[in-house]
């Protein structure tokens, strides 16, 4: 870190003003949905409220401290007067808490009440969670509608959504905090989460339940589009994928089905079925690597494929020995995988 | 019954010879041999509570370096599997090895004298208890330092933590570190509450018990009741991991929610169990400072019970996200939210007992002024995530990184640190530093604020809980540093209370018997307290018997002066019931904790240790309970 | 400080049985905690069967007879604990020891039935989920008699000492006593958990 950056992060940490435009992408404090709003106010409802009695009981303390009388060792005891009056005031602060919480217990209670009513007609959406990464199934009736992609999520603003949660391995947790509270992703068990976008952005969302040694980088984006436009990707990812346009991709191709890179990944429409990994037929069109690591780039693909160790320590994707060359030609492939 | 002479009793001695006949009697040799056979509570809690506090500062420099990785994005200053082992050992550590085990023990030690009486019920107990909890800790740390450290979190979720992903011996040294900890841990609740049921000084009825007394009762009675579903939990991974049983496959029928419900049905309350002591230290300390008792003793008693109860039904506010049906999780949220309640009481009663009072600022007070500041604070987080729709948010965020913080350290570590000011001069005899003590305050004050109310941002910017690092355009970065500052600063206080310690430990100005002139039975006696506790065991009339007859204490006489030898009495209105012997020195305890010990260490690697292990185990155990004659036994 | 004496205790007793001792009120405390122990195992079995589709879960169902005979002999072993019990508190040495022998006898013959218990399951603890759950009840149970049988062992060899004639030793035989009648109560559930509630779904 040099000493520039250093300085400017001092200077942000001195000016919290600025955080709430830090980073919004993934912040519970800038909604981006209807469900998200409401827990956002529900949450400013109870910070105000629970400011407000912290306030009160710090400016108990400073009042009693002013108040205080001249020590000596002398015990003495509280007076009839004082003891009921004491009693009085305690008996109210208590009754009045019990109130705060019964307001409270409510608001919950109806907040939920409300995430939970079913919406018309949802898209649903299966997202299984795996050590680390997030496979997308979109599904439908009709098995020709059916296709799958990995780490980002179209979903069609105004429109219910509701995905299906699963996980194979360990638990996981669901969460992209401007759109939705999260849910665990549990092996045996199905959850579900029902959210509708409000306006067309690209929301982050990241695992929240440790999962190992690479449960900081299990990220997934969430792109909310206007349904014209996600019609178009739905119609994109439904067909196979691209044939190689050059000599160059030909190779990559050529090495990607016959090597190993076949085994763990799937590219319909080019002969490799491989489930472990993620689905990459439609690769070059997401916007990021290795669940949201970095980029997707030319020379971020090329260093991640040369050695994944290094950048992921832990990940399940093996080192294997490619030449610079071939490497290429596989990175040219998959870049070209609109 | 035979026909003895009559032995010799203390009223027939003057105080200056009954000192050294009792001494005689109940003194620890200062020997190695007297070292580890001792049975003495004030040895067996001082020990306990330093160890407690060597394993604070451990989880202290395991968190430090996982505050410096957080500092900025990207850091490499440890990788993910060391980071992994890093988070476990400081929630394990300071859990299991230091917060628990330092409240229960500053019991071992205050409540005899609390309470008037010269040992715990079961002192061999007491000293197995040590040294089981000793040697479960060494292995954690030894296991640790051989790279073999728990690396599945303190809560150990399965699968995660199963024979499937669980790699290596690492969630096998965890679920036995539960069992050490365990054992120990439930061995000084069911002293604690015999002692406090049968051995209080006569006249110490019910509504004149200690407030500290109360809470460790309480306490006692949570762990009773809570810590055997860790045992049946930790027992069930251990089975899961080494002889193939399924309670957690799911493949298999088992369930992986079940590990959650059994874990949180024991690690709720426990939050309590370092929480009601904690409040118990408060309420125990306020008097001295304000001059008079304290304001709402019943309300006070009748909030640690409440809090006792109800805390058994909340762990599902451990699971909001985990697809519960939501009806259930509602009820939840309400008994979430009641627990409110009696602690509000409590803060309400030490504000009125403050409440235009002669008070004297010092340092133990500066920490509970400290205490309800920041632990107020983790009280309102908590009725927020006690609310499902938030809880959802905030989650497994730093929100609950600073929530968990402030009730633990707020509500927790402020108190206790009150504490070790209070009660020092009582434990070794010297009053610590004021002017050091109030340094310490602030620099506590400002440095944990600093270190976590930024975390609470941090949680709603989106920052997920146990990650090793995070990219640089997350927008992390400066609220991390300043939480990485606050740490330094917050560790410092630390540094310099050890320095407070060991000077004023060196310093020749004995302290007085009641330097703080306060009310309750341990300021009674000497600074540190003979080895026999009284030299006649007092009468109570109040709740702050001290201050009742200055300058005199009432007592009784009759007790044998030729063995160790206790004043029982009856439950309810402590009535003089019965003299019983009380428990010499004795190795078997030590070898009893060693042979346990060692058995439950192999029974990680062969299930077989258990068969093996079997019989020293009843050799010792029968070496412990067979009878010698001693005059102890007449 | 100061003292004032205020009254003289020397009068009184120096042992006694049940909640006057605090050997019963330890012995309480421990049986509370073991007592959730069984609590919790029981009530993560009923859990697993909530779950499950069905119960026993791919498993034949267990043979009762070996439980009920178990079952029989610890109720049995009831009346001569309490008449064990009584002797203690009347201190009446020789019955005391005729009675130790007896129950250390009836602890070791449900003991031996257990030994054929285990295969009456007809199940593996590595089975499945519902076959773990099974041998937990039976293995945490076993421990308990096993437990109990040795210290009623030690207690017989110590009555039979020169250390028998002593009143703590009586009230020792007295919370033994206590503490089988625990683990006669509480096999009663686990035997309806493990035997006869999968016959009723």
């Amino acid at each position: 870190m040099n000493a520039r950056r250093f300085a400017q992060q001092i200077a942000l940490a001195a000016a919290p003003a600025l955080l709430a435009g830090c980073v919004d992408s993934q912040s519970v404090l800038n909604p981006q949905s209807g469900e998200a709003h409401d827990l956002a106010r529900l949450f400013w409802i109870f910070t105000t409220v629970c400011s407000l009695v912290w306030v009160l009981v710090v400016a108990a303390l400073l009042t009693l401290l002013l108040r205080r009388r001249r020590p000596d060792s002398t015990p003495e005891t509280d007076n009839l007067e004082q003891q009921s009056r004491k009693t009085a005031v305690v008996a109210g602060l208590v009754a009045l808490t019990a109130v705060i919480l019964v307001l409270f217990t409510l608001g919950s209670f109806y907040t939920t009440r409300g995430l939970i009513a079913p919406g018309p007609h949802p898209l649903l959406i299966k997202v299984t969670g795996a050590q680390w990464w997030w496979q997308v199934e979109y599904e439908d009736s009709d098995p020709t509608q059916v296709f799958s992609t990995a780490n980002e999520i179209h979903i069609p603003v105004g429109r219910p959504v509701t995905f299906d949660l699963e996980a194979t391995d360990v638990i996981h947790s669901f969460w992209a905090p401007n759109l939705m509270g999260k849910q665990d992703l549990i092996p045996g068990h199905r959850n579900s989460l029902t959210l509708t976008a409000d306006k067309p952005g690209e929301y982050r969302g990241q695992c929240a339940e440790f999962c190992g040694l690479q449960h900081s980088h299990m990220a997934f984006l969430v792109v909310a589009q206007t349904p014209a436009e996600f019609w178009a990707w739905r119609q994109a990812q439904l067909k196979p994928a691209a044939p190689p346009a050059s000599g160059q991709q030909a190779l990559g191709q050529h090495l990607f089905v016959e090597g190993s890179c076949a085994t763990c990944h799937t590219i319909s429409g080019a002969g490799a079925g491989g489930k472990t990994g993620p689905d990459l037929t439609h690769f070059g069109s997401r916007s990021t690597i290795a669940a949201g690591l970095m980029a997707n780039t030319p020379s971020n693909l090329a260093a991640w494929i040369k050695d994944p160790q290094e950048l992921k320590p832990g990940v399940n994707m093996p080192q294997v020995p490619l030449s610079d060359h071939d490497r290429g030609a596989i990175v040219a492939y998959l870049e070209a995988l609109k | 019954m035979t026909i003895q002479t009559e032995p010799p009793r203390d009223s027939s001695f003057d105080d200056a010879v009954l000192d050294q006949r009792l001494t005689e009697v109940w003194g620890t040799k200062p020997t190695l041999w007297g070292w580890l056979t001792t049975v003495d509570h004030k040895l067996i809690g001082r020990r306990y509570i330093v160890t407690a506090i060597f394993f604070l500062f451990l989880g202290g420099i395991a968190a430090l370096v996982m505050r410096l990785q957080l500092g900025g994005p990207n850091a490499h200053i440890v990788g993910p599997d060391t980071y992994n082992q890093l988070f476990t050992m400081h929630g394990s550590t300071m859990m299991f090895l230091f917060a628990v085990p330092v409240m229960e023990t500053i019991g071992v030690f205050l409540v005899p004298l609390m309470i008037g009486t010269r040992n715990v019920a079961f002192p061999r107990l007491n000293a197995f208890s040590y040294w089981v909890y000793l040697f479960g800790g060494l292995m954690l740390w030894t296991a640790f330092f051989l790279n073999s450290g728990p690396d599945a979190g303190w809560f150990s979720y399965v699968p995660l933590a199963g024979p499937q992903y669980g790699i290596g011996k690492r969630s096998d040294i965890w679920a036995q570190m539960i069992t050490y900890t365990e054992l120990s841990g439930l061995a000084v609740a069911v002293e604690i509450i015999v002692t406090v049921f049968k051995m209080r000084a006569p006249g110490m009825t019910l509504d004149r018990i200690p407030l500290f007394v109360w809470a460790a009762l309480v306490t006692a009675f949570m762990i009773i009741f809570a810590m055997p579903a860790v045992m049946v939990s930790s027992t069930m991974l251990i089975l899961d991991r080494l002889v193939g049983t399924h309670f957690f496959n799911w493949a298999e029928g088992g369930d992986v929610l079940l590990w959650q419900h059994l874990f949180w049905f024991f690690g709720h309350p426990e939050v309590y169990f370092i929480f009601i002591p904690a409040t118990g230290l408060i309420s125990s300390m306020i008097p001295a400072f304000t001059r008079r008792e304290i304001f709402g003793y019943p309300a006070l008693v009748l909030s640690l019970i409440a809090t006792g109860f109800l805390s058994f039904g909340l762990w599902v506010h451990h699971m909001f996200v985990t697809g519960l049906p939501r009806l259930g999780e509602s009820f939840f949220t309400a008994s979430s939210m009641a627990v409110a309640i009696p602690s509000g009481i409590q803060i309400f009663c030490w504000i009125a007992s403050m409440w235009d009072a002669k008070l004297r600022l010092r340092t133990p007070l500066l920490f509970v002024f400290g205490f309800i500041i920041n632990f107020v604070i983790g009280g309102l987080t908590g009725v927020m995530v006690a609310s499902v729709p938030i809880d959802t948010q905030v989650h497994d965020t730093y929100f609950i990184v600073a929530h968990l913080h402030y009730v633990l350290i707020g509500g927790a570590v402020f108190p206790l640190l009150g504490a070790i000011y209070y009660w020092f001069p009582k434990v070794y005899g010297r009053l610590l530093n004021e002017r050091l003590g109030q340094l310490n305050f602030w620099l506590a004050m400002v440095g944990f604020n600093l270190t976590f109310f930024p975390m609470h941002l941090l949680g709603l910017m989106g920052m997920p809980r146990r990650i090793y690092t995070y990219q640089p355009e997350m927008g992390w970065g400066p609220m991390n540093l300043l939480a990485t500052v606050g740490a330094l600063i917050f560790f410092a206080s630390f540094l310099l209370l050890l320095f407070n310690i060991v000077s004023s430990l060196r310093s020749r100005t004995p302290a007085t018997d009641n330097p703080w002139e306060a009310g309750t039975l341990e300021w009674a006696t000497g600074s540190p307290p003979p080895p026999y506790n009284f030299a006649r065991i007092p009468v109570v009339s109040g709740r702050e018997p001290l201050w009742d007859r200055p300058n005199s204490l009432p007592v009784v006489t009759g007790l044998r002066v030729d063995r160790r030898e206790l004043l029982v009495s009856t439950l309810v209105d402590a009535k003089p019931d019965m003299l019983l012997g009380s428990p010499r020195p004795t190795i078997w305890p030590f070898a009893a904790a060693m042979v346990t010990s060692v058995t439950l260490l192999a029974s990680i690697f062969t299930p077989w240790a258990v068969v093996w292990g079997a019989l020293p185990i009843a050799i010792v155990f029968t070496g412990w309970f067979w009878p010698t004659g001693v005059k102890e036994e007449e | 400080m100061r003292t004032e004496m205020v009254g003289d205790v020397a009068g009184l007793d120096t042992s006694g049985y049940g909640p006057r001792t605090l050997t019963w009120w330890g012995t309480l405390a421990f049986m509370s905690l073991e007592g959730m122990g069984f609590a919790l195992a029981a009530g993560a079995y009923l859990y697993l069967m909530s779950h499950a589709q069905r119960w026993p879960l791919n498993a034949p169902l267990p043979n009762y007879w070996p439980g009920t005979v178990v079952a029989i002999l610890l109720v049995a072993s009831a009346p001569l604990n309490h008449l064990l019990s009584n002797w203690a508190r009347a201190k009446d040495l020789k019955k005391v020891r005729i009675g130790l022998v007896l129950m250390s006898l009836l602890g070791i013959a449900p003991l031996i039935v257990r030994c054929f218990e285990f295969p009456a399951l007809h199940v593996g603890w590595d089975t499945n989920a519902y076959g773990s759950a099974l041998w937990f009840l039976l293995g945490l149970h076993t421990t308990h008699i096993l437990t109990d049988v040795v210290d009623t062992l030690v207690l017989t060899g110590a009555m039979f000492s020169k250390h028998g004639a002593n009143p703590h030793r009586f009230a020792d035989v007295t919370d033994n006593a206590f503490y089988w009648d625990f683990v006669i109560l509480t096999w009663l559930p686990i035997y309806g958990l493990i035997y006869w509630v999968p016959r009723l779904t």
